[in-house]
């Protein structure tokens, strides 16, 4: 593709050309039921208002946003918290008729003048764990939803039949109409769909649309995500950004639903009709100079995206490989980011919404599909980020094309790249130790490496294959944990240590056994294991600048604040410290950036007009994020229990991973636990796994400790009545049921530390029920 | 369509400049149907010293290639023109701008700069300022996003 200073017209991604009969896949549409509704004007960052729509009973009605909605939840993701809680009930699961989709904006969501705000945030309650997850997602979607007139998206019901959801904000109608002739699978799905739904049969006109849809392997696994699309008028392919976390896109093709359309009339630079354009704009430009004068030294986002991580985490033993066993390996350096650098499309504006100059949305056009339904078709793959590419060492595959594809067909088939790279990768380990085998998993030899049997694998779970194991593996590691313990096949502790999910959901790509702290930031979280809610690693392993139990548990308390900030909001946090001021470093709290903390402040005053402080940005997201750990403990799954980790991801489960890193624990055993070199020498490796075992979890529990007491939750991770009346959350049906819960864990003695504290150690507090004070 | 090759950019003479600014008010009439210059004028004259010094878009182009929307681009004439219609006021180009002669004035979101109108030629009484002709090739600038480059 030739690269810069072209006029639109004259680029060229080289993909297949496909020609539908739109005439034929439009007259199989049927209007289901409809809706008219009043364009209304954005307001300081608000439509005031959301829209319901359910596919069960056909109805579709609009709610008021109030002024204590706005209060209490901010937008994003708390508005979404807030209409699950008035819609669901505790025993909802993923498939019941009564759960949500809800895809949600946020007061700064559509801004195009500060990088990095156009994220949607999707809530539901998710197969995976049982309990709500969120997860945020680029494109345009959010921001077109908001212009089309609403603050979120609420879905309820189930459709009899295939649908689209066509929300148009030019005529001021939802329309849903049943669809049986397009594709399933996005890369096809979208491109009809956006060519359909657009009003003029131009590149501009296109990008007025943006589509979510999921695709078959969504259907058939846990692991759908939802993919947003966002036009590109250069490469002329609708993109796609991934809310991929906790099996969103399964919850889409349950309710039938095959895609949501959203389009608008027009998108400008006061769309959201902020209080003070004028200030806005400065601290937009104000950032875009950063990011064109220090992105090249710092992170590089501009050129690889995410990718730059590969390297970094490779050098730091931070890469995952081979499940985790490993932080680093002889052939990583074969998929460090210059050897997609070279694959990618250079000099397009690549964010994922306007005005993003980050631009780490990446894509190798052109490429060559090499198996599946799609063979020999030259495709836009999007991506591949960081975390797609981990995934590739994590499944031991360090062939930079074989990635591409596996991120290819993820996408395509609506599959998360995080979960299903994990869970395979688990799969490929039983399968090394003979717990797993070419019988057992329907003939597949899934050893570490093979990529071919990866993309077989997923090619089947998209196909509705019904061999026992690929229905089983793709409903993801915990349900393959139970089965292999079931069949008798293999060690239970093996098993339960080696597979890397927590509550239900895969982890994301990071290995965590040196650092306690992000131990705790993947499982003292709300989801399930995944680093949006605090990255620590550094701070805590490489700096040791959060030595005690109390300092990580304020960095868990501040972090996973700030961080959920941004969901509210509708921003990405990748701005906020992925680029820093040059003189950063020199500031008092440089992990915080204050400088961009301050931006922040100064941009919701700028939408919203409303004063606000520093600590007003922290208490928004407290309310929220204690509602979302409230809710889990309604749901059944937020206490001590449900923060479990597996093993794996504190310390080596295998003698392999001890001895790949001896020096390294034997020093920790003498430095950390206080025995004699001459002791460590005289033990065997048993002997010294068990003892750093049994110190680690020991750590763990201490650790939740401390941050349960930091966050006002009960020793048992309960948040507090007293807590959540200090935040102003006085629902009294959830003051009470928070009373009644605490109530039982005390009677059956739940309500203590789970740490073993020994003499000159001391608990968060000796005082029992010391909530009960504040 | 055939790319241009040449376009017209301003020359500056500046001794012949008596800091009148009546360019930047002749150029405030174009883009805002007022004559206040200054902020809201793509020509900025600048004092140096005994001298002036004149601050203005010189058409290398590589705004184009920041903009999400296809706002920018070479008209036929060379010049480098941004469609205030199509723009959504996102200030990429305002951003990453390596002279800073893509402007933003408070009036309104969307920027604007420098069109080789020759609004301002006409105005100075002294003709301090020319349009001159050159090749797009010897000004056009692309930037590779490589590593510390």
């Amino acid at each position: 593709m030739v690269e810069g200073q072209l006029s639109i017209e004259e680029y060229e991604t080289g993909n297949t050309k496909h020609k539908w009969d739109y005439k034929k896949l439009k007259l199989a549409h049927r209007v289901v039921f409809e809706y008219n509704y009043k364009k209304g004007k954005v307001q300081a960052g608000y439509t005031n208002r959301t829209l319901y729509i359910n596919l069960t009973t056909n109805e579709i009605k609009e709610k008021k946003v109030t002024e204590e909605m706005k209060e209490k939840f901010t937008g994003g993701r708390g508005f979404g918290l807030k209409l699950l809680w008035d819609s669901i009930k505790h025993t909802t699961r993923w498939n019941s008729d009564e759960n949500e989709l809800v895809i949600t904006t946020g007061p700064l969501c559509g801004t195009t003048q500060y990088p990095g705000s156009g994220k949607s945030l999707c809530l539901t309650v998710s197969p995976s764990t049982d309990i709500i997850c969120d997860s945020n997602v680029g494109g345009f979607f959010g921001p077109y939803l908001k212009f089309a007139g609403f603050d979120a998206l609420e879905i309820q019901g189930k459709a009899k039949y295939d649908v689209v959801i066509v929300i148009d904000g030019e005529k001021g109608k939802v329309i849903i109409e049943t669809a049986p002739l397009e594709e399933t699978n996005t890369h096809h799905l979208n491109e009809q769909l956006t060519k359909m739904y657009a009003s003029e049969d131009t590149d501009k006109s296109r990008q007025k649309v943006s589509v979510i849809s999921s695709g078959k392997g969504a259907e058939n696994s846990y692991w759908g995500c939802l993919n947003f699309s966002f036009y590109d008028i250069r490469r002329k392919v609708p993109r796609i950004k991934q809310a991929g976390r906790g099996g969103l896109g399964s919850v889409l093709r349950d309710k039938k639903i095959k895609a949501i359309v959203t389009k608008v009339e027009k998108v400008s630079g006061i769309s959201n009709n902020p209080a003070d354009p004028i200030t806005l704009a400065k601290i937009g430009t104000k950032l875009h100079r950063e990011v064109r004068d220090l992105d090249r030294y710092q992170c590089n986002m501009r050129a690889v995206g995410t990718a730059h991580l590969v390297e970094i985490m490779d050098e730091y033993d931070l890469l995952p490989t081979e499940n985790y066993r490993f932080g680093n390996f002889p052939k990583a350096s074969k998929i460090y980011s210059p050897e997609f650098y070279k694959h990618f499309t250079k000099i397009i504006p690549d964010g994922c919404w306007h005005g993003c100059t980050m631009a780490c949305s990446k894509t190798v056009d052109g490429f060559t599909v090499m198996t599946g339904p799609y063979k020999g078709q030259k495709v836009t793959v999007d991506g591949p980020e960081y975390e797609t590419v981990a995934c590739g060492a994590n499944m031991s595959i360090w062939d930079p094309l074989w990635i591409l594809e596996f991120n290819f067909y993820c996408d395509t088939y609506g599959l998360d790249t995080i979960s299903t790279g994990t869970a395979i990768a688990f799969y490929m380990e039983m399968y090394e130790y003979g717990i797993l085998n070419k019988e057992r998993c329907n003939n597949l030899e899934l050893c570490f490496g093979n990529s071919e049997a990866v993309l077989e694998l997923i090619h089947r779970i998209a196909r509705g294959d019904d061999g026992e194991f690929i229905n089983v593996a793709s409903k993801g590691i915990r349900r393959v944990k139970n089965w292999l313990i079931k069949n008798g096949w293999g060690e239970p502790n093996i098993i339960e240590d080696c597979g890397m999910e927590s509550k239900g959901l895969e982890y994301s790509e990071y290995v965590t056994k040196e650092s306690l702290a992000m131990q705790g930031g993947y499982g003292l979280t709300l989801k399930g294991p995944q680093h949006d809610e605090a990255w620590l690693i550094f701070m805590d392993m490489v700096n040791n600048a959060i030595p005690t139990f109390k300092d990580k548990a304020e960095a868990l308390h501040y972090f996973p604040m700030w961080r959920t900030w941004f969901g509210l909001n509708g921003l990405c946090k990748l701005p906020w410290n992925d680029i820093e001021p040059a003189n950063n470093a020199e500031t008092d709290d440089p992990t915080k950036v204050p400088e961009h903390v301050q931006n922040y402040v100064d941009y919701q005053k700028a939408m919203t007009g409303k004063k606000i402080t520093k600590e007003d940005l922290i208490l928004q997201s407290e309310r929220c994020y204690n509602w979302q750990r409230a809710m889990n403990v309604w749901m059944g799954r937020g206490r001590r229990k449900d923060d479990w980790i597996p093993y794996r991801s504190m310390g080596p489960v295998t003698e392999m991973e001890y001895l790949s890193r001896k020096d390294r624990y034997d020093k920790y055993l003498a430095e950390k636990i206080g025995l004699f070199e001459k002791e460590i020498e005289k033990m065997n490796i048993n002997e010294k796994m068990k003892l750093l075992y049994n110190f680690r979890q020991d750590q763990y529990q201490k650790l939740a400790d401390a941050v349960y007491f930091r966050r006002g939750w009960t020793p048992n991770g309960v948040p507090t009545p007293q807590k959540m009346k200090q935040l102003g959350m006085n629902d009294h049906i959830m003051l009470k049921f928070l009373q009644d819960v605490i109530d039982k864990d005390d009677k059956a003695g739940l309500n203590v530390w789970g740490g073993k504290y020994r003499k000159g150690e001391e608990p968060p507090s000796i005082q029992p029920k010391y909530w009960e004070k504040w | 369509m055939e790319n241009p090759k040449t376009v017209k950019i301003l020359k500056f003479h500046p001794e012949k400049c008596d800091g009148g600014l009546l360019c930047e008010k002749a150029c405030s009439k174009v883009h805002f149907k007022s004559d206040e210059g200054d902020d809201r004028s793509a020509i900025r004259i600048i004092k140096d010293g005994k001298s002036y010094k004149m601050h203005v878009c010189d058409h290398r182009g590589l705004c184009m290639d920041m903009c999400p929307v296809g706002a920018l681009k070479r008209k036929k004439n060379g010049i480098v023109w941004l469609d205030k219609d199509t723009c959504i006021g996102c200030q990429a180009c305002v951003g990453f701008c390596p002279i800073s002669a893509m402007r933003k004035s408070d009036a309104r979101i969307e920027p604007f700069k420098c069109i080789s109108c020759g609004a301002c030629v006409r105005a100075c009484p002294n003709g301090a300022l020319e349009l001159i002709e050159i090749n797009i090739d010897e000004i056009k600038e692309i930037i590779y996003h490589k590593q510390g480059a």
